[in-house]
């Protein structure tokens, strides 16, 4: 049996790629891709606790939280196009108009 | 068993989301040249009959669906004040759709969407479905925030709030998960149960610093602030008077929920140096603005921090100085920004300082409005604005956080500076040639104004009976 | 009662007018805006009048209580969450009512702020016909009339003190009234600053009793000052004493902070009479009467009071004595009266401050206001070397002036006379002669106060006209609504006095029996002979009638005419190019009498820093920068050496110039602020990704906090 720390681990691990990609690629979808990876590092934690306190509550989460992702991209990638419209780059250092 | 009483209890929820529904329908009957006025009005009402189900719900306090809504004074002040923000925002913003000619009836459908988010947050308790609402009202505000479709700065502030919010709502979910991994449970009552029985794990504690972290975004807490000018500078701006304060309060909401109510432990020092720092960067960066909504911007930044302070105080009588304060807060910031809207005509052509310059004696009105509510931001008497941060600072004063008010007095010094100046610049300065023209008012926007002033001022003037509806709200809270 | 009870209507009405003029001014004709604004200030008079004679009978029933009449709980609530901890450690509430008090103490000022201020509306009706801004000015009028009633009815510090921000906010609005003149704008934000110096004095002496009492409220602090708890000269009291005090210098214009006052003349005329002498300026007065049951407790403070009034009387007058700008010399010599009064109260004579409150009110109203009519007679010119021969010209305006020069010089049996008398009788005999070099200042001020009141009269109506040509064919008097209100105060500067007709002359004294209940117990406390308090009215009988008081009745009549006498000798044919006679005889002390005694450039030197001695700024914040200095090379110095420290002192000094001194008024804010810059600058780069790191070192920051606690 494994133990319910290693989902923990991972979750953690993918978590902090989904922090690192955020940081560091240019793409706004790889950006918005990134937040993808982070919110189902999310769910797998959830699904973990879940199984360690028998409880179905942490299962159902999850499915809220897909939602909820699923509606954030139908509205991310929207914006994304319109962002594209004006700019013509997805280039995510190129949307630096607000500073200071 | 759900019983129709559970129904009342999210009642302005229901109406709002009913109201918000009509609106996506009708906006598609519409033809396409057809004003969208009608859909405002028909935005307001809800707004009006979210208002009255709030008053009406009063009456019914308890839990609700299975123990994930809680109706109690707590979250009536903030459903009442949500509601209200929403429909001021509501009536500020006919004229300006039309000065920038948007025409657009979602518009309307996107803030009762928001405002249903919102004040589900303020009445929910538990974390899952607090997440669902912060991702009710955060979906929203993005699509509002680029809601000028045609100005790239627009679009700019709506995918960078999109992005980061979403960033840190992931951060919100994650200290979710721990926490129920921690206690087994995601409702606020018996996590409070489980910690109070001594389990404080390294993992409660990451969880609490991971959930200020997405509230924190909310309320632009530093470090978590970053966003905030950007956004708000290219946002609408009245989409900005509402992101500014109804969303920020519905957080509040859930952080006092989270912190007092949860019981959770460890907070103190992470909420002091989040509000000294929200304070002094806030305050120091709005001295260099030329933008006034940027100034605004990093001025809501310092309100976030003086309200923190409040936070750091000890329990009730921190809770009820923190809501005043939102209260007094929301009110004054919806005002400025309703003024700054008008004012800055089609395409948001003058949002620059110098183009406030003779502002008094071009439109004295005006200019007599927004000093009323750049008065009360400083916090000068007789505007809900001196209360908010006497309460605050006297409360962070009996907690003997000493260095916490110096800092903050302090701060509120510099504050002073950057508001007279737009003050100065209206009434002692002459128009730079070409003046910029300014527009009568609509009667919708002066009504909102009207009531914006009258109700800075009663905070002002009479602050004892919403004090006192606070202080019963936190009483509650705490237990 | 129904007066009574409604006392909050009286601060109301004019607070009506004036957002009705804030509101609607602008559409308004001028009879509409006379008709209103006046109108409600008439209305407000009647509703005084008639609620202090309610208050009378009422107090006749009830032992002489004050009447307080409490309509809301303004601060403070009823879960009372606003605790706080005294200095012995009880737990107070803070709380404040919005209530009102009517003693005597306030029914007098409340009758007079309101009598005068009527008919100085009135008068401005005539005065402001021809002036823009009609409604501006009627509506910062009201609005004066508002704060200052709530000043005067509140029954607790801190409504007085929300209506002494309130007509201090009024005055620097009046003062800078023709705000595109430059000296006017000046002179507002000069009177303001000042102000602000004594508000902070008013403050921490109000907190200061409020931690030392736990109460705001008048009647609870006056019932433990009074209860015998405290001991004479408790140090606290003495200190909050003081503060209060310098709240009461800024505001009534007292040494060193009367500077303001004199400036303050660059208003419209009226202003200068219903603000600037007749009432605001008397609101110091008020506050420390208010407190005499604290002052009584620290004798060093009345010391202070005492002294520092008998500084300004002399000091103000002197300064009087050879000012040509006829507005000017009513300035100074308001400084000087409202000097006698502190000197009154600081001898502990409350009842004999308060009655020259009450004379100086209405003849000095009527000069300024006669100083306004011949301005207006003469199109707009205030020096006096510029003026001659108006006797027969303004008659009117001539006559009602002498009356109030005969008040001001003590003559009998003029109002100022009994007043003046009485603080001098006071000053002479109060803790058995302890004050007695101070009657020598006060009967001093009162030659020169003759003197140069007659001096004012002789150049302006009896010698021969030095009066320009143009200006000549013009001379009109001024319209009825402007002499009206002249002949009303002219009889009240005559026969005011007589209500304060001393015991020594077979008077009763009404005045200051009626004042009694508010000062009484003092009175006994404070002749420390632990005497009843009705054997004092016999004892006072008895005093009064020492022969010294007759003595020196008669010289201070024989000061008065010697004064009106020598300024009749030196200007009673002052032609064109006359020259002063102190002039003529000391050429160096005219020169500084002249010139103020220099203390406005002092002031400049001292604390303004606009001064500079080649690149080095003098006074206080020369020596901040100077201190600056000394610390860099100190820390600095090995390292970078002398070039930077004087690189980085003109640095400062360009930051010290453009944020402090050009400070709000100046644009160029973005340059300035350029250094403070750098950190917004770090973080709003205006790229997403930046954002995020900031907000992941916060979290890790958090997070580790957290884990390593």
């Amino acid at each position: 049996m494994v133990p319910i720390s290693y989902y923990l681990v991972l979750s953690a691990i993918l978590f902090s790629l989904g922090v690192v990609g955020f940081l560091i690629k240019r793409n706004l979808i790889t950006l918005f891709m990134s937040i993808e990876l982070m919110l189902n590092a999310v769910n797998l934690a959830f699904v973990a606790f879940a199984w360690q306190w028998k409880s179905l509550n942490g299962q159902v989460f999850v499915f809220f939280v897909m939602v909820v992702a699923a509606a954030e991209a139908a509205v991310g990638l929207a914006i994304i196009i319109a962002v594209f419209r004006t700019r013509e780059t997805l280039n995510v250092d190129r949307v630096n108009l607000l500073k200071l | 068993m759900i019983q129709a009483v559970d129904y009342i209890r999210v009642l302005p929820e229901i109406v709002l989301t009913l109201f918000g529904v009509a609106i996506m329908m009708v906006e598609g009957a519409l033809p396409p040249r057809a004003s969208r006025k009608p859909l405002g009005w028909l935005a307001f009402v809800g707004t009006l009959a979210a208002l009255a189900a709030t008053v009406y719900q009063a009456g019914y306090p308890g839990m609700a669906f299975f123990g994930m809504v809680r109706v109690d004074s707590f979250s009536i002040f903030f459903h009442f004040l949500i509601a209200f923000i929403a429909a001021l925002v509501v009536l500020s913003s006919f004229e300006y759709l039309d000065a920038q000619q948007i025409r657009g009836g979602e518009y309307y459908g996107l803030i009762l969407f928001g405002a249903v988010g919102m004040v589900l947050m303020s009445s929910a308790v538990e974390l899952v479905l607090i997440f669902i609402a912060l991702e009710i009202s955060s979906i929203s505000t993005y699509v509002l925030a680029g809601f000028r479709r045609r100005a790239p700065s627009s679009i700019e502030s709506s995918i960078k709030y999109f992005l980061l919010g979403s960033f840190a709502t992931a951060f919100f979910l994650y200290g979710v998960a721990l926490i129920f991994g921690a206690t087994g449970s995601t409702r606020i009552y018996m996590i409070a149960e489980t910690i109070q029985g001594g389990k404080h794990s390294a993992m409660v504690f990451t969880a609490v610093a991971l959930m200020f972290v997405g509230i924190g975004f909310k309320i632009a807490a530093a470090p978590f602030h970053v966003w905030t000018p950007d956004v708000y500078e290219g946002a609408p701006a009245p989409v900005v008077g509402l992101m500014s304060t109804a969303p920020k309060a519905a957080a509040f909401a859930v952080l006092l929920r989270i912190f007092f109510a949860a019981a959770t432990p460890g907070w103190f020092w992470p909420v002091w140096i989040s509000a000294a720092l929200s304070m002094t960067l806030g305050n120091i960066s709005a001295l260099v603005q030329d933008n006034v909504k940027r100034l605004l911007a990093y001025s809501s930044i310092a309100h976030a921090g003086y309200l923190l302070v409040a936070f750091a105080a000890a329990r009730d009588i921190g809770i009820s100085a923190a809501m005043f304060y939102t209260a007094a807060y929301a009110l004054m910031n919806v005002g400025a920004f309703a003024v700054v809207s008008h004012f800055a005509s089609a395409g948001e052509r003058y949002v620059t300082l110098e183009d406030y310059a003779g502002l008094g004696r071009r439109s004295p009105v005006l200019a007599a409005t927004l000093t009323i509510f750049l008065l009360s931001l400083i916090g000068i008497p007789i505007t809900g604005g001196f209360f908010a941060k006497f309460y605050v600072f006297s409360a962070a004063l009996k907690s003997n956080l000493v260095w916490l008010v110096i800092i903050a007095v302090v701060n509120s010094a510099i504050a002073a500076y950057y508001y007279l100046r737009i003050i100065v610049l209206m009434y002692m300065r002459d128009a730079r040639e070409p003046a910029p023209t300014v527009q009568n008012v609509s009667a919708p926007l002066g009504v909102a104004l009207a009531l914006t002033v009258a109700a800075t001022i009663y905070l002002g003037v009479l602050p004892g009976r919403v004090l006192d509806y606070a202080s019963r709200g936190a009483a509650l809270l705490v237990r | 009662m129904f007066f009574l009870n409604h006392i909050w209507i009286i601060p109301l009405l004019p607070a009506l007018g004036a957002a009705l003029m804030f509101f609607f001014g602008r559409k308004l004709s001028k009879s509409a805006v006379s008709f209103f604004c006046v109108g409600l200030v008439v209305v407000a008079f009647v509703f005084s009048c008639l609620t202090v004679l309610q208050y009378t009978g009422w107090a006749a029933a009830h032992n002489h209580q004050p009447f307080e009449k409490i309509v809301y709980t303004w601060l403070g609530s009823d879960t009372s969450n606003l605790g706080y901890l005294t200095h012995s450690g009880r737990a107070a509430d803070f709380h404040v009512d919005a209530g009102f008090l009517l003693d005597p103490l306030s029914a007098i000022w409340l009758l007079f702020v309101t009598g005068v201020g009527m008919l100085i509306h009135i008068y401005s009706i005539g005065y402001m016909a021809h002036e823009g801004g009609y409604y501006r000015f009627f509506g910062y009028m009201n609005l004066f009339m508002f704060t200052m009633l709530t000043l005067v009815l509140g029954n607790n510090y801190v409504m007085l003190f929300v209506g002494w921000e309130g007509v201090g906010l009024c005055s620097y609005l009046l003062i800078g009234f023709y705000f595109l003149k430059k000296s006017a704008t000046n002179a507002a934000n000069k009177a303001f600053i000042v102000n602000r110096i004594g508000d902070a004095g008013f403050l921490l002496g109000m907190f200061t009793i409020a931690w030392y009492l736990g109460s705001f409220r008048f009647t609870q602090i006056t019932e433990v000052a009074r209860s015998g708890r405290l001991s004479t000269g408790d140090p606290t009291i003495t200190l909050a004493c003081l503060l209060l005090f310098v709240g009461a210098c800024g505001k009534s214009a007292q040494v060193p902070l009367y500077v303001w006052l004199p400036d303050a003349m660059e208003g419209p005329t009226p202003v200068s009479a219903l603000i600037h002498a007749a009432t605001m300026v008397t609101a110091g007065v008020y506050m420390v009467a208010r407190s005499n049951a604290l002052f009584v407790l620290a004798p060093e403070a009345m010391k202070t009071v005492a002294i520092i009034g008998a500084v300004t009387a002399i000091f103000a007058a002197s300064i009087g004595l050879v000012q040509n700008d006829i507005k000017r010399v009513l300035a100074y010599s308001t400084v000087s009266q409202l000097g006698y009064m502190f000197l009154a109260l600081g001898v502990g004579a409350f009842a004999a401050g308060v009655f020259h409150v009450f004379t100086h009110a209405f003849f000095k109203a009527l000069l300024f206001l006669g100083a306004g009519s011949v301005i207006h007679a003469l199109s707009s010119e205030q020096d006096m070397r510029h003026m001659g021969a108006l006797v027969h010209k303004i008659p009117t305006t001539f006559k009602t002036m002498l009356i109030a020069t005969l008040a001001i010089a003590g003559i009998f049996p003029f109002a100022g006379f009994f007043s003046k008398d009485e603080i001098l009788w006071q000053a002479w005999s109060a803790d058995n002669g302890a004050y007695r070099a101070l009657w020598y200042i006060g009967y001093a001020t009162a030659f020169m106060t003759a003197f140069y009141m007659f001096r004012l009269m002789y150049l302006t109506f009896w010698s021969p006209s030095r009066v320009e040509h143009e200006v000549e064919h013009h001379i009109h008097e001024s319209p009825k609504s402007m002499t009206i209100p002249l002949i009303v105060l002219a009889f009240f500067s005559l026969f005011a006095g007589f209500l304060g007709w001393p015991h020594s002359l077979k008077g009763s004294n009404r005045f200051e029996k009626f004042l009694e209940p508010v000062f009484a117990r003092e009175a006994t406390q404070f002749d420390k002979s632990g005497k009843e308090a009705q054997l004092a009215a016999a004892k006072k009988e008895e005093e009064h009638a020492n022969p010294t008081e007759y003595f020196l009745m008669i010289l201070s009549l024989g000061a008065a005419f010697a004064g009106w006498g020598l300024a009749k000798r030196s200007y009673g044919k002052a032609a064109e190019g006359y020259t002063e006679p102190i002039a003529a005889t000391a050429p160096p002390a005219y020169r500084v009498l002249y010139n103020k005694w220099y203390v406005d450039e002092a002031y400049d030197y001292l604390f303004t820093g606009r001064r500079k001695l080649g690149p080095v700024r003098l006074g206080a914040m020369g020596a901040g920068e100077a201190a600056w200095a000394v610390d860099a090379n100190f820390v600095d110095g090995g390292v970078n050496g002398a070039g930077w420290t004087t690189r980085a002192l003109a640095k400062l000094s360009v930051w010290w110039d453009t944020w402090i001194i050009d400070g709000l008024l100046v644009n160029g804010i973005a340059y300035s602020t350029r250094p403070l810059s750098w950190l917004t600058r770090m973080i709003q780069w205006g790229l997403v990704q930046w954002y995020a790191l900031v907000m992941v070192a916060g979290i890790l920051g958090f997070v580790l906090y957290y884990i390593f606690r």
